[in-house]
């Protein structure tokens, strides 16, 4: 500590400060002024030592552990003057108190050696360090990143302070708030935190004596949470002791634990790590923080947490979530007190670690931390590694928040900043180092780290994957809680099962789950509320969700000549909300509380309570979905609707004829025609069908009935497109079924030697769009289109891919239109109800941005079949094209979403057309397609009402009935931010956050996408944590329990294609599923995001449950397994290199590993139980994905396998994404940013 | 007199020839004088029995300006083997085929009787015969019906080698592609946009025989064959399956939604037609047959609106300018006719509605090409099934009656020039020195086009005399014409016929009564009446019957003979007795009086007067009359009111109605039924003998004429009614309820006023 403090001192001072400064107003320029900026600074410093920051600042993006490798490097690097100190600090080597020198060494060490560095330093420093550190970074290093550079020296400082730094810094943070709470020892921490900051500066040197200050200090803050950091900061002011007092602080928090740590740290590093230990409990906090560094490894976190916990345990427990918080708090200082606390959550984490300790503290702080318990172990890196894991799962149940925090540090930063941060926190590095390789490696071969220094690697393996919050493991406690009970809506404001879950709906008023999914079912009462919870307020909405069997249909509802019974003033329609009065004779509104009339005929008296007598025998009037029979004054013109028509325009182009696209078209429509969308009460479908073919000039065919011989009608005026015949275009199946087969028959002929290689677009959907006008009726479109339109027609594109402005501010325009024309074209679609759905086949660029804009804009699909061959892609695409055709859906669809006073409907997102704000115009609204709707407050809401939603979908049903779909959702509303995070949706938050950010590509370069996108999550975990989780230190990671899975899915919205495209990816390709997205269920969005991963190798062939699945990174991949992965786009099957004989035997029929063929598309059947049982799950999976899914085997070291290493989510990827570790912990970072 | 009746109609049997004067004014100055200028009636492709094609190509004269062909009225010095151009006097060797040519020798061209002579020339690939149908489906179904089945007969009479194509248009215009087996395959088009020819070409896929990529290989002849023939196919292998397309074709599936015509895009549809020749076939016979139920209401060339509440535009509206289309129409289809005549390619409209169909703005489309008009109220009656039958009729060679891509060339000798021609030509613009500056009719050029000819096609040539008062001819000179007519056969032979003619000039101071006795009634008032005609199309009706009395006038104050201001004292020779009575009925014929019809019909009317031979044209001017009954043989008898009784049958010819009017007696017997009764076989044999007559008329007359069968007091006698001359009317009280004639409802003026009238101003000094 001294010495590390007298680093900082030395240099750190005039660097320090400034830096700090820098810092400051960076991170916290808002939040202290001044005042904190000592605090801060000293958190800064210790941020800086995250130091990460300079790494950071460039690594921002998390880059991965190995970046966090070159980070720390870089930073060293630049700081290289301070370096010395500032190794010294990231050395938190430093910790290990002797000289900044030997700090740095250690830090090096650390770092790098972590292990090694520890080792010399006090074992526990080290890990607290390390926790410290890479919770300090994680946190710090967001905002560092600009810091840094002066950070930089600070970082050193930093990690030479690391100790006293992180614990400090964190402190300051978390810790005033969190921690304070947790009570005295908090106080202490945060103190501690607040002292700490600065300590690591100033602090340092001033520390030990400071710390005493320190502690004073951190009382004051702790009361107030928030307070606690400002005064910390205060104290900071008075740099050198706030420095102290944060020491103090560490102390404090270390006291318990940390005294221990303290001693050790004594000054500077011990500090952290002394804090670590002490830490271990809330003091953990400061305990943990030290600890944490240690924890830093994440799961350390989590046992951090416990380790803290361990010795503070005790402590946090007393406080539970704070106490936890406050261990994270402690992390702060190093992160790794907030590791400590994830460890705690993470159940698994670490409990190992400290698992003991920890565990048992958890337990207790989980409640608070679950998520702190993340203990991003990554401090706990060293402790954690082993411990961590153990810890993390085991607090990880406890969740709140604790995981979260600590890992993400360590993970995410641990490596990117890593270096640094773990730098930084290198003490723990070093200390935790050991355990981190340890763990490494285990996991080093798959890990990133490997890539970069070993520090790195160190830092992150000082995260355990194991201790931060598993996907995995919330799915199927999600199951095991939730699947067996059916769901019953009647309840207001009840979250439901998880979309991964199976589960039985039972609707007693409130619409299904399956139709309407919330971000949030607890709304915020105010405006204010909101905004600072930044949580979205959104209903993700699939009004026509096919349900299963036993819900479904709907029940029709038949008001007679006038139409659906509504409210006068707002429109809405009669739901269970309407409160009747005046003895049944009147309703209220419970939208706008307008009374309204009720007419004679629908009169019904009231019983006792209030409810019509006849409540039960009208679904409008108990149920939550239903269907209303709409009169002539629903329909176009007031004229009621014709039946739809589908329209198959099919590209004879050379390349669609060559490719066998053609033929298998016209074979497969042959049987298709019989399966058209009908009525169960009809006997056939009443859609009837056209066809048109064209290359640059369109074909269009008379089947009428009468004919003997279809007839083709060439229009080859494609600038002013029209129709050619009416009668016999559009015909019905079943009358004009032998001219249909003969004409499907004969296309392929005719076009067999085509030599025309130029196709129109533009005038095609032109020629669908002017049949059905010509025909007065709604309908479909369905393209088979091979090429980029260059013949000479309106809509005529040209080729202007450009890989070059990848990553620049012109990328947006890659996402636009490079014509209006299309989106022209599409409003007139929609205004006539005719939705298009687009099938390509392209061999090379097609310009899916521009050609789908008509298909989006009248809710209509893309479908994509790139390099498209007859033999191996028949099944994919004749099995979407059959579902396509087939799936139930409406025409001509008007959606309007009604929404109590307090909240409207501002935004929405999907596949359609809106001609003004309130109304969402779709050609076509099929069984698939979701419309997310955003609300924002104008007004308050009522705790006592709840706030109602009513969506209302007008539409024409496949027989040509008009009908009115109505979902009725009430939500609750609070007044209690807690209450809004325990009850809101990780997926649809993530569903939601993934369709804005794809929208708003079209506008902002994709980097300040992705940075808005982290900063919002940031703001919502902060807020969570600055007002609803118990004090912890500001190291640790504070998740709420509902949204523990946040950074991790957040991560992959971030890491996805469209957001950070890998090099090879075309520009189709993200355009197509930058739209795929847009209109994607929260299901899908889901298992699009982080795929799933089934291990088939010990597959229980008896039993038809699916394996469990397991977390996304390839260091769970076995070299004796078989996986199969899926994202509802995609299916591998990932074989392992030494996958047993029999087992390949089983699946391949083949002797040898070298012989699986890897283009085969379909596994060979093959009759033993465990062939068929992989065949049924691979179709089972298929059955329940919207599109089918093409099997694509990889084997291992393949050349296929960096695509199939693209889907391991968890992972760090090639193109810049980070590993969720990583992630974590630049998460943690950047709350702890927020939150000082 | 005689003599020169004799001569008229030796000279019309041999060379279709009829000129208005048999002896020519030798001077200018004369000839202004005489009135009816020196002009003739020639039908170019009259049937000559008696006159075999040769198998050879022509003698020209070898003066660039000339090139006169070799005939019977040259010089020809025998020994020198050199001959004299009796136009130019261009001496001219025999070419050396001619090497054995003597006085007894001689090549049939120099023979007399061989005044018009036809060659084949054997040059060039044979051209097939095109046949375009470009057909309205915008039709009742029955009618459609019945037009399809006339169209599947026609293939049968098609020359087996013609290439034959379909267009349909309504709403659409569809280009039937014939040669694809299995599925049938059309290319469409907007009824509404307007193409030019090129992208008529390009977007039938003409342009580019073999798409893009096919390295190496030429354009080959087949493969252009192929693609020309995608919409043109022999009909001996098409046959089948345009058979059965034409059986397929539907109704046009456009709803019309009520007090709306249907949507009609006959202009399109013509300009593709005319396009897809243009392109394919240029220069090449074609036919362009053009079906039409209504008037084309969309797009360029609509002649009317959709709405049924705007009735299509009638004579008043046209004074009135109130025709919002007709100026624009009329020019769109004249641009059209204009491309077809220029690549020789012909319309033909079969207009068959009972409302007008837009003849009007389309009559220039056959018009200038020489094509047929035809006008029915239905596809599904005789007359349009007959008629369009008798298009393909043959003559007694067994070939058919028609020709196509025609260019008639005049040359005169230095005494005449040629002021212009009337008739279903075009002008191709040729100066030459025998063109005179005078335009009358279509002039100022020595060359005209006629796409389609058949045998009884008649141009109407007119001469202006040049000679000077102060040259005069020498005694027993002859002024000589050669008609040269280059043509396309039917058989798909080039042909050319030469008629050459010569008449001798006469002194008008000494010759009065030669010059007066050599004019030839008939054809002069015909002449006249096609120039009164023409200029009625684009003139104010009462204008032109004010120049058509001024005429009559001034011919009557030049050959009356008479006292001055004693109308009584009036006289006309023999050979000019019946022309003011020609005059008086041409003025009220339809083709100068628009009153009662419409103007579609006064556009048929017209262009069936400008086309047919002297004798049809003079059944148009004054229609004849024949009278049936028990007192003897039918009879012609005056067309007069007089000529109606009751006791007898009328059977009437106006080339475009046969009318037979039972009598007022002979209708009640009829009545009674009679002639049902075996001691009345005569009454059935009075009332079939008008029948038998009329089904003659019908037989051979083309278009086949309106036929009417009616009695005393039916609503169809206003056809009879309305062409007799007014002699009794209710003005003229003594002829009331008298036995004879039948009192005309009319104030037209009768033939008795109006000759009293003529008289009157013939003699006035005052004129």
């Amino acid at each position: 500590m001294n010495l590390n403090q007298q680093p900082h001192m030395a240099s750190p001072y005039a660097p320090p400060q400034p830096g700090y400064q820098m810092y400051p107003q960076p991170g916290y320029g808002a939040p202290h002024p001044t005042q904190q900026y000592a605090p801060y600074n000293g958190h800064t410093s210790l941020y800086q030592q995250g130091a990460p920051p300079a790494g950071y600042s460039p690594y921002s993006g998390f880059a991965t552990k190995t970046y966090a490798a070159n980070v720390l490097s870089d930073s060293f690097s630049s700081s290289p003057p301070n370096l010395g100190q500032g190794r010294a600090p990231p050395v938190s080597g430093a910790p290990p108190v002797s000289a900044s020198d030997s700090y740095s060494q250690y830090a090096q060490g650390n770092v790098q050696n972590g292990p090694p560095s520890v080792p010399s330093q006090p074992q526990r420093p080290p890990v607290s360090q390390s926790y410290a550190p890479a919770t300090v970074h994680p946190g710090t290093q967001p905002t560092y990143h600009q810091p840094y550079e002066a950070p930089t020296t600070s970082v050193q400082q930093i990690t030479g302070h690391m100790a006293g730094m992180h614990i400090g810094g964190p402190a300051p943070n978390l810790a005033g708030s969190t921690y304070a709470p947790p009570p005295s020892s908090q106080p202490m921490s945060s103190a501690a935190f607040t002292s700490t900051g600065p300590p690591n500066y100033t602090p340092q040197l001033a520390s030990a004596s400071q710390p005493p200050s320190s502690m004073s200090m951190t009382p004051g803050p702790p009361p107030s949470m928030y307070g606690a950091p400002p005064t910390s900061q205060p104290s900071f002011p008075g740099a050198p002791t706030p420095p102290q007092s944060a020491f103090a602080g560490v102390t404090p928090a270390a006291p318990p634990v940390s005294q221990q740590s303290f001693p050790t740290g004594a000054p500077m590093s011990q500090p952290h790590y002394s804090s670590v230990p002490t830490s271990s409990s809330q003091p953990s906090m400061g305990g943990p923080v030290l600890q944490q560094p240690p924890f830093g490894a994440v799961p350390p976190a989590s046992a951090q947490s416990q380790f803290p916990g361990a010795a503070q345990p005790p402590v946090s427990q007393p406080s539970p979530y704070h106490s936890v918080p406050p261990a994270a708090a402690a992390g702060f200082p190093p992160p790794g007190g907030a590791t400590v606390t994830a460890p705690p959550r993470h159940p698994g984490m670490q409990g190992p670690p400290f698992a003991n300790q920890s565990m048992s503290a958890p337990p207790a702080s989980q409640p608070n931390h679950t998520g702190a318990g993340m203990p991003p172990g990554p401090p706990i890196g060293g402790v954690q590694g082993p411990p961590p894991q153990p810890g993390l799962q085991g607090f990880h149940p406890q969740q709140n928040g604790a995981f979260g925090q600590m890992r993400p540090p360590q993970s995410g930063y641990a490596a990117p900043y890593p270096g640094q941060q773990n730098f930084g926190i290198q003490p723990p590095p070093p200390a935790a180092a050991p355990p981190a390789q340890k763990r490494l490696d285990p996991d080093s071969i798959p890990s990133p780290q490997a890539s970069e220094t070993q520090p790195v690697q160190k830092t992150r393996h000082r995260i355990d994957p194991d201790a931060i919050p598993s996907p995995i493991q919330v799915i199927e406690d999600d199951k095991a809680n939730k699947g067996s009970e059916p769901f019953i809506t009647g309840v207001r404001g009840q979250v439901p099962p998880l979309v991964t879950t199976t589960f039985q709906v039972k609707d007693q008023g409130n619409a299904s789950p399956r139709f309407i999914r919330c971000t949030a079912y607890n709304m915020p009462c105010t405006s204010d509320m909101a905004k600072q919870s930044q949580v979205p307020l959104a209903a993700i909405i699939k009004p026509l969700a096919t349900l299963p069997p036993d819900e479904g249909p709907l029940h029709l509802v038949d008001h007679g000549e006038g139409g659906p019974i509504r409210c006068n003033r707002c429109k809405a329609y009669m739901c269970p909300y309407m409160q009747f009065i005046e003895g049944g004779r009147r309703f209220q509104c419970s939208f706008c509380s307008c009374v309204t009339d009720v007419p004679p005929h629908y009169f019904q008296h009231l019983d006792h309570t209030g409810r019509r007598v006849d409540c039960y025998e009208r679904p409008e009037l108990h149920l939550g979905s239903y269907e209303f029979l709409a009169t002539v004054d629903y329909c176009k013109n007031n004229k009621l609707p014709q039946p739809p028509a589908f329209i198959f325009l099919i590209d004879v182009s050379y390349n669609a004829v060559k490719s066998g696209l053609v033929a298998v078209v016209c074979e497969e429509l042959k049987t298709l025609l019989d399966h058209l969308p009908r009525e169960s009460v009809d006997e056939e479908s009443r859609i009837r069908v056209g066809f048109v073919t064209y290359n640059k000039v369109l074909h269009f065919y008379n089947v009428k009935s009468s004919l003997a011989q279809p007839q083709m009608m060439v229009v080859s005026d494609v600038s002013e497109m029209f129709v050619p015949l009416l009668d016999g275009f559009l015909v019905s199946v079943g009358e004009s079924r032998v001219v249909i087969n003969s004409l499907l028959d004969q296309i392929p002929e005719i076009f067999a030697d085509t030599r025309e290689t130029e196709t129109v677009f533009g005038p095609v959907v032109q020629a669908g769009l002017e049949a059905l006008k010509a025909a007065d009726c709604a309908g479909k479109l369905f393209i088979f289109h091979s090429s980029l339109p260059i013949a000479e027609a309106p809509g005529k594109l040209k080729n202007r891919e450009d890989k070059k402005l990848v990553g620049t501010d012109k990328e947006k325009s890659l996402f636009q239109p490079q014509v209006s024309f299309y989106g022209n074209l599409a409003k007139e679609c929609v205004a006539q109800g005719c939705c298009v759905d687009i099938f390509l086949f392209p061999n090379q660029f097609v310009d899916v941005t521009t050609l789908s804009v008509v298909a989006c804009s009248t809710g209509g699909s893309v479908y994509k079949y790139s390099h498209f061959q007859a033999q191996t892609d028949r099944d994919r695409f004749l099995n979407d094209l059959r579902r396509d055709v087939q799936k139930p859906m409406g025409f001509d669809a008007v959606m309007r979403v009604r929404t109590s006073t307090g909240i409207r409907a501002t935004d929405f997102f999907g596949s359609f057309y809106m001609s003004n704000t309130t109304d969402v115009e779709l050609a076509g609204l099929d069984s698939d397609k979701t419309v997310t709707v955003e609300f924002r407050h104008d007004d308050k809401l009522s705790e006592d009402t709840g706030a109602f939603m009513q969506c209302a979908v007008l539409y024409t049903s496949c027989s040509g009935q008009r009908r009115l779909r109505v979902h009725n959702l009430s939500v609750s509303c609070c007044t209690q931010l807690a209450d809004l995070y325990r009850n809101c949706e990780t997926d649809a938050v993530i569903s939601y956050f993934a369709k804005h950010a794809y929208r708003t590509v079209l506008s902002s370069p994709t980097k300040n996408v992705r940075d808005v996108l982290v900063n919002q999550c940031a703001q919502i975990l902060a807020c969570y944590r600055k007002n609803c989780a118990s004090p912890s230190s500001a190291g640790q990671l504070i998740l709420p329990e509902c949204m523990k899975l946040l950074p991790v899915y957040l991560n992959c919205v971030l890491k996805s294609d469209v957001l950070q495209p890998s090099a090879e990816l075309s520009l189709d390709d993200r355009a197509y599923l930058r739209q795929l997205v847009s209109c994607m269920d929260v299901a899908e969005s889901h298992v699009f995001f982080y795929p799933r991963l089934l291990p088939l190798q010990k597959l229980d062939v008896e039993g038809d449950a699916l394996p469990v699945a397991m977390r996304d990174s390839e260091e769970r991949l076995s070299r004796a397994g078989l996986y199969l992965l899926e994202n509802g786009l995609n299916l591998f099957l990932w074989v392992g290199s030494a996958i047993p004989q029999d087992l390949l035997h089983n699946v391949f029929g083949t002797a040898s590993f070298s012989q699986i063929d890897p283009n085969m598309t379909s596994l060979p059947v093959l009759d033993n139980p465990f062939s068929k049982r992989i065949r049924e799950i691979i179709e089972s999976i298929r059955a329940q994905r919207s599109r089918y899914m093409k099997l694509m085997v990889v084997k291992q070291d393949d050349r296929l396998e960096i695509l199939f290493k693209r889907f391991l989510v968890e992972d760090k990827n090639s193109s810049g994404g980070a590993s969720y570790v990583d992630f974590l912990c630049h998460m943690h970072k950047e709350i702890r940013q927020l939150l000082s | 007199m005689a003599m020169f009746q004799e001569f008229i109609q030796q000279n019309e049997d041999r060379d279709g020839v009829r000129f208005s004067w048999n002896l020519w004014p030798s001077s200018r100055l004369e000839a202004t004088r005489l009135v009816v200028p020196v002009s003739c009636l020639f039908t170019p492709l009259k049937e000559c029995p008696d006159l075999p094609p040769v198998q050879y190509e022509p003698v020209l004269c070898g003066r660039p300006n000339c090139r006169a062909v070799l005939n019977p009225l040259c010089q020809v010095d025998f020994r020198a083997k050199i001959w004299a151009c009796n136009f130019c006097f261009q001496r001219n060797p025999f070419p050396p085929t001619y090497a054995g040519i003597s006085e007894v020798n001689q090549p049939a061209e120099l023979m007399p009787q061989f005044s018009t002579i036809e060659y084949i020339i054997q040059r060039g690939p044979p051209t097939p015969l095109i046949f375009l149908y470009v057909v309205d489906i915008c039709l009742e179904e029955e009618d459609l019906q019945a037009l399809k089945e006339s169209l599947q007969m026609s293939l049968s009479l098609l020359p087996p080698n013609a290439l034959v194509g379909l267009i349909t248009f309504g709403r659409m215009v569809q280009v039937h592609e014939l040669s694809c087996e299995g599925i049938s395959k059309s290319y469409v088009f907007r009824g509404t946009k307007d193409l030019s020819a090129k992208q008529i070409q390009e977007m039938l896929g003409l342009m580019k025989p073999a798409p893009a990529g096919q390295p190496g290989r030429p354009p080959a002849a087949q493969e252009m064959h192929f693609f020309l023939c995608r919409f043109l196919q022999p009909v001996h292998k098409v046959d089948m399956n345009l058979t059965d397309l034409l059986g397929e074709l539907q109704r046009d599936p456009w709803p019309v939604s009520q007090g709306k015509r249907p949507l009609r895009s006959t202009g399109i549809a013509l300009s593709i037609a005319v396009g897809l020749l243009e392109g394919t076939f240029p220069n090449t016979g074609a036919r362009v047959m053009l079906f039409t139920g209504g008037p084309p209401t969309q797009g360029p060339g609509m002649v009317v609106g959709d709405e049924l509440k705007t009735p299509i535009r009638s004579w008043h509206d046209i004074q009135k300018d109130n025709a919002r289309h007709l100026k624009k129409a009329t020019k769109y289809y004249e641009a059209l006719a204009n491309r077809a005549a220029a690549n020789g390619h012909c319309i033909d409209i079969y207009a068959c509605a009972l409302d007008q169909t837009g003849l009007l703005e389309m009559k220039c489309c056959s018009n200038l090409t020489g094509g047929h008009i035809v006008m029915g109220d239905s596809f599904n009656t005789s007359l349009f099934k007959q008629t369009f039958q008798r298009v393909f009729s043959k003559d007694y060679n067994n070939e058919f009656r028609m020709a196509f891509g025609a260019t008639l060339e005049v040359k005169t000798s230095r005494e005449l020039k040629v002021s212009g021609a009337i008739g279903p030509c075009v002008s191709l613009n040729s100066k030459g020195p025998c063109v005179s500056e005078n335009e009358m009719g279509v002039g100022g050029t020595s060359q005209w086009k006629v796409c389609s000819l058949n045998p009884s096609t008649t141009l109407a040539m007119y001469f202006e005399v040049v000679n000077q008062h102060n040259a005069p001819v020498p005694q027993g000179g002859r002024g000589a014409i050669q008609f040269v007519t280059q043509y396309q056969h039917s058989s798909t032979q080039r042909r050319i016929r030469v008629t050459t003619i010569a008449r001798n000039w006469a002194d008008v101071q000494s010759q009065m009564q030669h010059i007066e006795s050599s004019f030839d009634q008939e054809a002069s008032a015909v002449l006249m009446a096609r120039l009164a005609v023409f200029r009625a199309e684009s003139e104010e009706g009462p204008d032109v019957l004010r120049w058509l009395d001024r005429q009559l006038i001034r011919l009557c104050q030049k050959f009356g003979q008479f006292n001055k201001d004693d109308p009584a004292s009036f006289r006309l020779s023999e050979s000019l007795s019946l022309y003011p009575q020609f005059m008086f009925h041409l003025r009220r014929s339809p083709f100068l009086q628009v009153f009662n019809n419409s103007p579609d019909e006064s556009s048929y009317y017209r262009h069936h007067f400008m086309r047919q031979d002297l004798t049809q044209s003079l059944i148009m001017i004054q229609p004849i009359l024949y009278s049936y009954s028990f007192y003897g043989p039918p009879e012609p008898v005056l067309l007069d009111s007089s000529s109606i009784l009751p006791d007898r049958i009328l059977l009437m010819d106006t080339f475009f109605q046969l009318v037979i009017y039972h009598g007022e007696t002979i209708a009640q017997w009829r009545k009674a039924g009679y002639q049902e009764m075996p001691e009345y076989e005569n009454f059935k044999q009075l009332l079939q003998a008008p029948l038998d007559d009329a089904q003659e008329i019908l037989q051979t007359r083309f278009p086949m004429p309106r036929y009417v069968d009616t009695e005393h007091g039916g609503s169809q006698a206003r056809f009879l009614l309305s062409k007799v001359n007014p002699s009794q009317t209710h003005n003229n009280l003594y002829a009331w309820g008298q036995e004879s004639g039948a009192p005309i409802l009319t104030d037209d003026v009768s033939l008795q006023v109006f000759m009293d009238h003529l008289k009157k101003l013939a003699v006035s000094s005052a004129a």
